[in-house]
């Protein structure tokens, strides 16, 4: 077996959040950094993601995935970050990451600091029990979307899509696109759970209906999908007999969530947060293990790949500091981030004011479409701060930056929380 | 002409090929799919049953505690997945507890080694998260889980190494018998062979009406499951079962020899023979029969619900022996649970029926087991080292939630001697595609790997039986 290898950074994953890390870090003075990556390229989702749309708030203005990539593969390129493909990590202990790749056979790196950045993969038909026949003809939207832009296939002709979410939506248009009638996109909610200028550059331009407070209760087909049932549900998201609407097709595509990978994570031993799935971080983006940090979509789900460009930077940069020695590990001082109501989850979940230069940024999700709301931000039963937002919906993140003096008037804890406005009538 | 025919290539129709396979005869098996493994035994629940359930002095009890003892020792030849973690019947009430004494004297009876009966702190401390009202337990160490359609395949693979002849895509459609022999059609073939064994599981009593010999009726019973993703391996330790009903064995939760956790199956009558669709209905039962059990099944860490079909019949027993309506059919029906278990010891049972038939049998000299394939994933590192200098494809990883690799995946298809065509059949050999994403990355890459190795079009790769196509066509094609 070869000898361990050391190394200042080791990141996982070369998608935006490492591409992003990897550069952040490198330009804040360490240049010994090995960006380890499964796929024979870099870039993670985004190369499947021919579309555009991405980038706006990054490099404003519109790119394709790939283009979007492509950007940070530039900038990669004038940095001394080692970029490893065709790595697949197979666990992590005492920051050595054991890995095997075709090249260099199985290798052990022994690293001062990690970036876990390993992104999140699609919620598929188990956790939602979608019962029927088990025929082919079930994919995930990603999936089909790997099929059609990367290998070139159709998987169908004629297609239902269960869940709204923005995955789902892309994949709607673009089958059409491509000679395949998308009949139905059917949402559990009453609801979108994908971005609205998807729902109208995706569905509407094309005349494809959504239909909300919809399930599929059956998928028929033995060996192949012949067809599936979508059922009306009511307040308690159960089915409502007598609402099936049947639809012939070929295909089912699941859009029905994103779920942090985090499976590495766990074999180090790291605290997740039940709310996210992803690992507990506090402001400077670390995990409860001393010098492992994570970013992107393996911490929480974004909306748009701008927000993990620049949440995996300030990971990136916190670990250059930590490496540099910075940056000191101090939970004992850390007070927690709590979610009060109508929030599913923050990040980071717990802030150290002392390492706060100026603000911070707390990224969450709310849980549920709210018109003219305010996130309030209190502590102790006294409210520090209250930021005004025109729309909430659980599909679009919200970020609210808290200047250090509120922070520090916080005593324990803070607990955000989301009310919605009574109406004032002029 | 064969000496013998097997029609069906379930895991009795493997483990009876297997067991021919040790003697000098010409025999083949007969199976109506594109692979092995893919009927009654696919869908399993995978547990190896120490064998205090069935009534004394049947072939069931006599066949379930010698399979118990077999599986181990071939599952430790072929390198299956096997975990010998034992089993417990939990009891509520007086009721129940005096069902768990009845077990352990059948138990004793049909010569259960090891059972020990548990009080209710005794119980707690091997399975601390079983539901609090929970009274009691027999304990049986020797019951097990195996990957059943690993051990299918895997005694399949020891017969076809040692000169069985396996004939898949081959459905029987007529049986003919000329001169105290049969011409068996199966798919585009004409078998001849002088001896049939007919293990054709959920359709084993329309071949027996091909030769005239229906004296059974087989009922398919649906079984619905859940399997649990490896996080949560843990939340029991042993096959935790409840005392039967009158519905069946009732729903279980245990480890599976994989390393996840199986929550099944509910027992559901009047099934067509081929329904394995699962239902809101069937699911939330289980669900609510095992929050019985424990109340910590997170089923958002479902990461496939399936349904199987158990073989039923019309007889208490297993069905195995010579026809009365037709001699030299063998027949090997009604194996319903624990036939699993059983298989082993009915493919050893079935050579004493063929000698008291009349068939001399001499043993082979060399008889052996085909070479285990290697799973990367449980190797040591250095083990792992190793493997990829000998191998730089063991350093590619196809299947991320399982770490299976390309070197894995060629291995099941140059060293195997019933070649797997499909995903699902690679899945079956190799486990790609059994993990939480459920072959939602690794899907697409096994497609092109079996698209090179065989050199066919996309369209033609199948995901599991005909029809099942993974592409529907080409894009772009027409403006090319």
């Amino acid at each position: 077996m070869k000898a361990m290898t050391k190394r200042d950074i080791v990141i996982i994953g070369a998608g935006p959040a490492g591409m992003a890390a990897a550069v952040a870090a490198y330009e804040a003075g360490v240049t010994d950094i090995l960006l380890l990556e499964r796929d024979c390229e870099a870039g993670g989702i985004l190369n499947q993601c021919i579309h555009n749309g991405f980038g706006l708030h990054r490099f404003g203005e519109e790119l394709t995935g790939p283009e979007y990539a492509g950007k940070f593969i530039e900038m990669l390129k004038n940095t001394s970050v080692t970029l490893q493909l065709g790595t697949t990590v197979l666990n992590i202990e005492n920051k050595i990451v054991s890995a095997v790749s075709v090249e260099n056979g199985f290798e052990q790196i022994e690293a001062k600091a990690i970036i876990l950045a390993m992104g999140c993969r699609e919620r598929n038909r188990g956790p939602i029990s979608v019962p029927g026949d088990r025929g082919r003809g079930v994919f995930t939207a990603g999936a089909a979307q790997r099929y059609l832009n990367i290998e070139g296939y159709l998987v169908g002709k004629k297609v239902v899509i269960l869940g709204s979410g923005d995955i789902g939506l892309i994949m709607a248009r673009r089958m059409t696109l491509e000679g395949a009638k998308v009949l139905a996109v059917s949402e559990i909610m009453p609801y979108s759970n994908g971005l609205s200028r998807n729902v109208a550059q995706c569905l509407e331009d094309f005349g494809i209906p959504l239909y909300l407070s919809h399930t599929v209760t059956n998928v028929i087909g033995k060996n192949a999908v012949e067809g599936i049932v979508l059922s009306e549900v009511g307040p308690d998201m159960k089915p409502i007999p007598g609402t099936e609407k049947h639809f012939e097709c070929d295909t089912l595509l699941l859009s029905v969530g994103l779920v942090p990978e985090n499976e590495l994570t766990r074999t180090a031993g790291i605290e997740l947060d039940p709310r996210t799935r992803g690992a507990s971080v506090g402001e400077d983006m670390q995990t409860a293990e001393s010098g492992v940090f994570a970013c992107g979509n393996v911490l929480h789900v974004h909306d748009l790949v701008d927000y993990v460009s620049a949440e995996s930077e300030r990971a990136g940069l916190n670990a250059a500091k930590y490496v540099l020695g910075g940056c000191v590990k101090d939970d004992n001082d850390a007070i927690p981030v709590k979610n009060g109501a109508d929030i599913s989850y923050t990040v980071p979940q717990r802030i150290n004011v002392a390492n706060v230069e100026k603000s911070v940024d707390i990224f969450m999700r709310v849980r549920k479409k709210m018109d003219s709301a305010d996130i309030v931000v209190e502590s102790d039963g006294e409210k520090i701060a209250s930021f005004p937002r025109k729309f909430l919906a659980p599909a679009e993140m919200q970020k609210i930056t808290l200047p250090k003096v509120l922070l520090e008037r916080a005593r324990g804890s803070i607990t955000v929380y989301a009310a919605e406005r009574e109406e004032v009538k002029e | 002409m064969y000496d013998i025919t097997i029609i069906g290539g379930g895991v009795c129709g493997a483990a009876i090929a297997m067991y021919l396979s040790k003697y000098e005869v010409k025999c083949c098996l007969l199976e109506k799919e594109n692979d092995i493994a893919i009927g009654t035994t696919r869908a399993n629940s995978g547990i190896v049953h120490a064998g205090y359930d069935p009534e004394p002095d049947t072939l069931m009890a006599r066949l379930n505690v010698r399979g118990c003892e077999l599986i181990e020792e071939i599952c430790e030849k072929l390198n299956i997945p096997y975990n010998k973690c034992g089993s417990m019947v939990i009891s509520f009430d007086a009721k129940d507890e005096a069902h768990l004494h009845k077990l352990y004297e059948r138990g004793i009876a049909n010569g259960v080694r090891g059972m020990e009966l548990l009080g209710k702190d005794a119980l707690l401390e091997r399975e601390p998260n079983l539901a609090p009202n929970v009274t009691g337990a027999l304990f049986a160490p020797s019951a097990a889980v195996v990957n059943p359609w690993r051990l299918c395949i895997g005694m399949a693979e020891t017969a076809a190494k040692n000169g069985v002849d396996f004939f898949l895509n081959s459905e029987v459609t007529a049986i003919e018998k000329i001169n105290g022999a049969f011409a068996v059609t199966a798919g585009d073939k004409v078998i001849d062979t002088k001896y049939i064994i007919n293990a054709a599981g959920l359709y084993s009593d329309k071949i027996a009406e091909l030769v005239g010999a229906r004296d059974f009726e087989i009922f398919a019973s649906k079984g619905q499951y859940f399997l649990l993703d490896k996080t949560s391996y843990g939340i029991v330790n042993t096959v935790i079962f409840q005392c039967p009903t009158e519905k069946g064995k009732g729903v279980l939760v245990s480890p599976t020899a994989d390393g996840n956790i199986i929550v099944g199956p509910n027992a559901e009558s009047g099934n067509e023979r081929d329904d394995v669709s699962t239902t809101r209905e069937g699911l939330d039962f289980v669900a609510a029969e095992a929050a019985k059990t424990t109340k910590l099944i997170d089923y958002r860490e479902n990461i496939r619900s399936f349904a199987g079909l158990r073989a039923n019949s019309d007889k208490p027993d297993f069905i195995i022996g010579e026809s009365a309506l037709c001699r030299r059919f063998i027949n090997v029906a009604g194996i319903k649970s624990p036939g699993l278990t059983s298989s082993p010891a009915i493919g050893e049972y079935v050579i004493e029926v063929l000698e008291d038939c009349g068939l001399i049998l001499t043993e082979k000299e060399n008889w052996e087991y085909p070479a285990p394939h290697i799973g990367f994933a449980e190797l040591s590192n250095e083990e792992k080292a190793k493997l990829c200098e000998e191998n730089r494809l063991y350093g590619n990883v196809i299947c991320r939630c399982n770490v299976i690799t390309e070197g894995e995946i060629l291995d099941a298809l140059e060293n195997s001697y019933i070649k797997p065509t499909t995903l699902d059949g690679i899945k079956r050999r190799t486990g790609s595609g059994m993990g939480r994403c459920q072959g939602g990355f690794c899907g697409v890459k096994i497609h092109e790997i079996l698209r090179k190795y065989y050199g066919v079009p996309a369209e033609e790769i199948l995901w599991d039986k005909d029809g099942s196509y993974i592409v529907k066509e080409k894009v772009g094609e027409s403006n090319d």
